[in-house]
């Protein structure tokens, strides 16, 4: 019975190196690797890119969110294309993935009566519904046309809002656009200056 | 931002974040650039590896500090000596850019006679009325001469000049008797800026300005958010133009902007003095009842405010569509009217007291972040109703079961709904330097989440159908109001999701077809096309030229490049992305030097060169006369870089648009623990104060409160939107406050012990921070001063939780922009744990992360994924 010839592993590699400069010698035999490392792929490769904004500061990182065919968000990466950024993305960028996929959102409506000790989960067409009758009636309430000055205001006091700052210029111009025509003036957000 | 405003002609940062690369030195002041802008950073590193000095000027050592040149520590809320002084030096050194500052800024103009200077005043100007603590701006004028009308029709009047700047009037000798007495010593004293570190960023500043070299100036909320804040970037851009680096490479004032859309929120403003594109409010404090008395205000005879009547009129239009016609002023009746101050502050005051009823919080959480937050909170008890618009339960949304309050005693109805976050749905934002960007959509909003976009829009046409019967003329702008704004996309329309790009189109403006529908409406090119006539709609005429036709929506454009880059994004206005280019090339319209090449005028083209869009008539020659008497641009000579004032220069004097003075003056933050060393004023004389039970101040010099707190903001969170993200949580998991080893020793404190940190207002815990980054500085007399500082990202839900630092915070504010004062007041602070709203002792040794709130236990706890 013949013996299986051993390999001496060190030798050959030795061999095929023999001759190269050492800056050749780098990657010049392929990298050990098992079946099953063959056959991982990347996670987001294949995956559709799509190119959004980090929601966080100002500076404006252009991000690269990958999702999977189910339509599943796989990770959120800083898009090299931007001028701005570069793809680079700071701590706060690079989250954006877990500030989406997050157990904690609360992704339902709700609503609190008055004196409730709880929330109650509500449809959020009702809650819509239920906040217009509110509106509806503050303003009828509050509505000023006239100042004891006799000057024309056509404005009320009584209702306010608050945000603008962390999201977007449509829906911005959608907000004011309503209030201000309702009368409503104390539309604010923290841009101060 | 009325600061670089008045000064230049827009409220927005003057260059954009890559231009910062091409500075020859960067003075970050205001600002820890490298942990609250990070990524921008990059560019001051550039910056830095090609030569540039950085120079650093902060109450704290941070990051920015450890790689910069030069770091200078500074006492909090003392800027305006800072940059006072280094006005002064310049203009007594002579090493101000003289060509510069004579052909583009007001130096050489004559201040009226009758205007007195804080300096013969101690601390006050001329026209100050103590019964209503504001000013009557009437002598803060120029000297005016009647001059010949260029068209011959008889005389106009304008500014008195001398061009040799020798007359004791002129401009730049009213700001250098000014600024007189801002001298290094005076900086040491005051400021605790050592005198060497003084000289050697005022030299490091006049050695690289200049016809071949830049300096840029980045500040952020370090010098927005104080009562004089609109005082400290004049200051800035005085010393900007005195070094003449606006509107040039590597130079310019960079304001970096916190929120994501926080300048497109002042563009298209959910601000309640203005309309989109900076026009003002309808006011009842004018003579404002028709659209002609609006615009005799709103428009201005020359420079670019003459087109104002063909932006108001365009955007009633985009407003109310065939409701607003030439017969009914536009429907100009439709927008209410403002009555006074609705900004925040006195909003939130006015709520505690019962005058507002309900309430929309939108991706704000004014129960942790706001200043005397308890106060906020408070006053939501005493609303009819609140709707809190968010993607996590806020302490806002929770302010019912907050610590101390009981729930059944709260009649406060409530509505939340939940928002999609950015990844769920697309639009534009606005970034720091004004460019606007479009994100698409790239999941489903996760459960019953919708786009802001979506809610709001179903709001209105509920309002529209509750309304529909109405026959009150008030409630015609409802029914008028156009709302028209569905999907072509098959699935979102199914959703009745709105089409963002539609908005965006609106914003951009298009021109009225009589008699067909908006749709067929074909789109405008850019605000140069908007009419005063009704012809043209348009939402915000800045930002006009964004979507030009019905295919294109240049705030998606996606090409960068190495200068510019002009095709990515969209900037306002007109894709212009260095603001008053025209002033990188000399009168003449050659570029100051080779080396600082932006602009030019090419005279065989007949036209303005280089490699951004011109901000500037683009075929007017550098040696166009100014026609006196003319409007618009006509008025403006071709050397005029600055298109938007009314005479085309950059104000170093500003007359009469700012509340608070034409120049910058050092009052003391209103809770400053030093007496005014300048001025026999303590505080600011026109700053608005409540002082009230729910609302104390710490008096000045106050030896129950001897330190400094000041607050600022951590790389790793913003809000409500990074204390629930587990990673981000574990890197900076709960709130501490950062003090020097000396005051450690003083107060027996160990890095990381519990410490209580209080004012007049209300008491907070933290663990202590015991560091080098804060150190004692020495002012004046000998004395040392400590500073402790305190990051204002915390609350108590999520899983990095921390007390409010807005509960130590009294509510004060400027009278230009009604800014609020975060960054400097004074406090007290003592080792252990704090013992407020009646906890019992035992339950001070429970961490502030697994207290629970009122009501029930908090269901996203610690337990969370954070460990
Ligand atoms: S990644 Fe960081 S620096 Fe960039 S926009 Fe987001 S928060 Fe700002």
């Amino acid at each position: 019975m013949a013996t299986k010839p051993t390999i001496d592993l060190t030798s050959v590699l030795a061999n095929a190196v023999r001759g190269l400069r050492l800056s050749e010698r780098v990657g010049a035999l392929p990298n050990v690797a098992s079946k099953r490392t063959r056959a991982l792929k990347g996670r987001v490769k294949g995956a559709k890119a799509v190119v959004s904004l980090c929601p966080y500061c100002a500076v404006g990182c252009s991000t690269l969110a990958y999702v999977s065919d189910e339509g599943k968000l796989l990770d959120v990466e800083g898009n090299p294309d931007s001028p701005v950024s570069g793809g680079h993305l700071c701590p706060k960028g690079s989250a954006i993935f877990g500030m989406t996929v997050n157990e904690a959102r609360w992704t339902t409506a709700k609503y609190r009566a008055p004196f409730a000790t709880e929330w109650e989960e509500k449809p959020l067409d009702w809650v819509l519904d239920r906040i217009a009758e509110r509106f509806k009636k503050t303003r009828e309430e509050t509505f000023v046309r006239n100042l004891p000055n006799g000057k024309r205001v056509n404005h009320t006091l009584g209702i306010a809002s608050l945000g603008g700052a962390t999201f977007g210029i449509e829906e911005n111009y959608l907000l004011q656009k309503l209030m201000k025509t309702c009368g409503v003036v104390s539309v604010e957000n923290q841009a101060r200056i | 931002m009325p600061g670089l405003g008045t000064s230049f002609g827009r409220g927005g940062a003057t260059t954009y974040v890559q231009d910062l690369q091409n500075a020859d030195c960067i003075l970050i002041e205001g600002s820890n650039f490298a942990e609250c802008h990070p990524v921008a950073f990059r560019f001051v590193m550039k910056a830095k590896e090609r030569g540039a000095k950085i120079i650093h000027v902060d109450p704290r050592f941070t990051r920015t500090s450890a790689v910069a040149d030069i770091y200078a520590p500074i006492r909090s809320g003392t800027d305006i000596v800072f940059l006072g002084a280094l006005i002064s030096w310049m203009i007594e050194k002579e090493r101000y850019f003289k060509e510069y500052v004579t052909a583009f800024t007001n130096a050489a103009y004559l201040v009226s006679e009758a205007f007195g200077d804080t300096e013969d005043l101690d601390g006050l100007f001329s026209g100050f009325n103590d019964v209503s603590g504001t000013y009557d701006t009437g002598s803060w004028h120029f000297e005016m001469e009647e001059v010949p009308r260029s068209d011959g029709n008889g005389t106009c009047s304008q500014p008195k000049r001398d061009e040799t700047l020798q007359h004791p009037r002129c401009v730049i000798n009213v700001v250098r008797r000014h600024f007189s007495r801002y001298t290094p010593e005076l900086v040491e004293d005051v400021c605790g800026t050592p005198r060497e570190a003084f000289l050697e960023i005022a030299n490091a500043l006049a050695d690289n300005s200049g016809r071949e070299r830049t300096t840029a100036f980045a500040y952020a909320v370090g010098w927005t958010q104080h009562t004089i804040g609109v005082q400290y970037i004049r200051t800035a851009a005085i010393l900007q133009m005195l070094l003449g680096n606006m509107g040039r490479p590597g130079g310019g004032i960079m304001a970096l902007r916190g929120h994501a859309n926080i300048q497109g929120a002042t563009d298209i403003p959910t601000l309640y003095d203005l309309l989109p594109g900076y026009l003002p409010m309808p006011s009842t404090l004018r003579e404002e009842q028709t659209l002609e008395g609006y615009l005799h205000h709103a428009a201005k005879p020359t420079g670019w405010w003459t087109n104002t009547p063909k932006y108001i009129v365009s955007l009633l239009k985009a407003y109310y569509g065939e409701a607003a016609t030439p017969e009914n002023d536009f429907a100009f009746e439709y927008l209410p009217h403002i009555s006074g101050d609705h900004s925040t502050l006195p909003t939130q005051i006015a709520m505690k007291d019962g005058a507002v009823k309900g309430y929309f919080v939108i991706g704000q959480n004014p129960a942790a972040s706001g200043l005397n937050a308890e106060l906020a909170r408070a006053a939501m008890e005493r609303l009819e109703w609140m709707v809190v618009v968010d993607a996590y339960e806020t302490e806002t949304a929770a302010f019912w079961r907050r610590e101390g309050a009981n729930p059944s005693e709260i009649g406060t109805e409530l509505f939340f709904l939940p928002s999609a976050v950015v990844l769920e749905k697309e639009g534009s934002m606005v970034n720091t330097n004004r460019m606007l960007q479009w994100h698409d959509k790239a999941i489903e909003p996760a459960g019953q989440a919708r786009s802001d976009l979506y809610l709001f829009h179903q709001l209105g046409l509920r309002l529209k159908a509750l309304y529909a019967d109405s026959t009150d003329p008030k409630d015609r702008g409802i029914h008028a109001l156009t709302w028209e704004y569905t999907s072509d996309d098959p699935h979102e329309r199914s959703l009745g999701e709105p089409s963002a790009l539609k908005v965006l189109q609106e914003i951009n403006g298009y021109v009225v077809v009589p008699g067909k529908p908006r749709d067929e409406c074909p789109q405008v090119a850019g605000f140069a096309d908007l009419k005063a006539d009704g012809s043209t709609a348009c939402g915000a005429w800045i930002y006009s030229g964004v979507a030009p036709d019905k295919t294109t929506n240049r705030a998606r454009n996606r090409k960068g490049d190495e200068i510019a880059s002009l095709d990515w994004g969209f900037a306002w206005p007109a894709n212009r992305r260095m603001l008053y280019n025209r002033a990188s090339a000399d009168p003449d319209g050659k570029p100051w030097s080779e080396r600082k090449k932006y602009l030019w005028w090419n005279e065989e083209a007949g036209k303005w060169d280089g490699p951004d869009v011109p901000d500037f008539p683009v075929n007017k020659a550098p040696h166009t006369a100014a026609k006196a008497g003319a409007s618009g641009l006509d008025a403006h000579s071709g050397s005029d870089p600055f298109i938007m004032q009314a005479d085309g220069r950059a104000h170093l004097f500003v007359t009469g648009a700012l509340k608070d003075g034409p120049l910058p003056t050092h009052y003391e933050p209103l809770e400053s623990v030093v007496r005014n060393p300048v001025y026999k004023q303590q505080s600011s004389p026109t700053l608005r104060e409540w002082d009230r039970d729910d609302n104390p101040y710490n008096a000045p010099e106050s030896p129950d409160y001897p330190y400094v707190l000041t607050t600022y903001r951590l790389t790793e969170h913003s809000g409500i939107m990074t204390r629930y993200v587990p990673w981000l949580a574990e890197l900076q998991p709960a709130l501490f406050a950062e003090i020097d080893p000396e005051l450690a020793v003083e107060k027996h404190v160990r890095n990381g012990d519990w410490v209580t940190i209080s004012t007049k207002l209300g008491e907070i815990e933290a663990r202590a921070l015991v560091s080098g980054r804060m150190r004692p500085l020495r002012l004046g007399k000998g004395r040392r001063l400590h500073q402790i500082g305190i990051p204002y990202n915390y609350g108590s839900l999520g899983h990095a939780t921390g007390d409010a630092v807005g509960d130590l915070v009294a509510l004060a504010m400027d009278p230009n922009v009604s800014i609020h004062e975060a960054k400097t007041i004074s406090c007290t602070i003592r080792a252990g744990r704090r013992d407020t709203f009646g906890r019992s002792a035992a339950d001070r040794d429970v961490p502030a992360d697994q207290r629970t709130i009122q009501g029930e236990s908090h269901p996203h706890g610690r337990d969370g994924g954070a460990a």
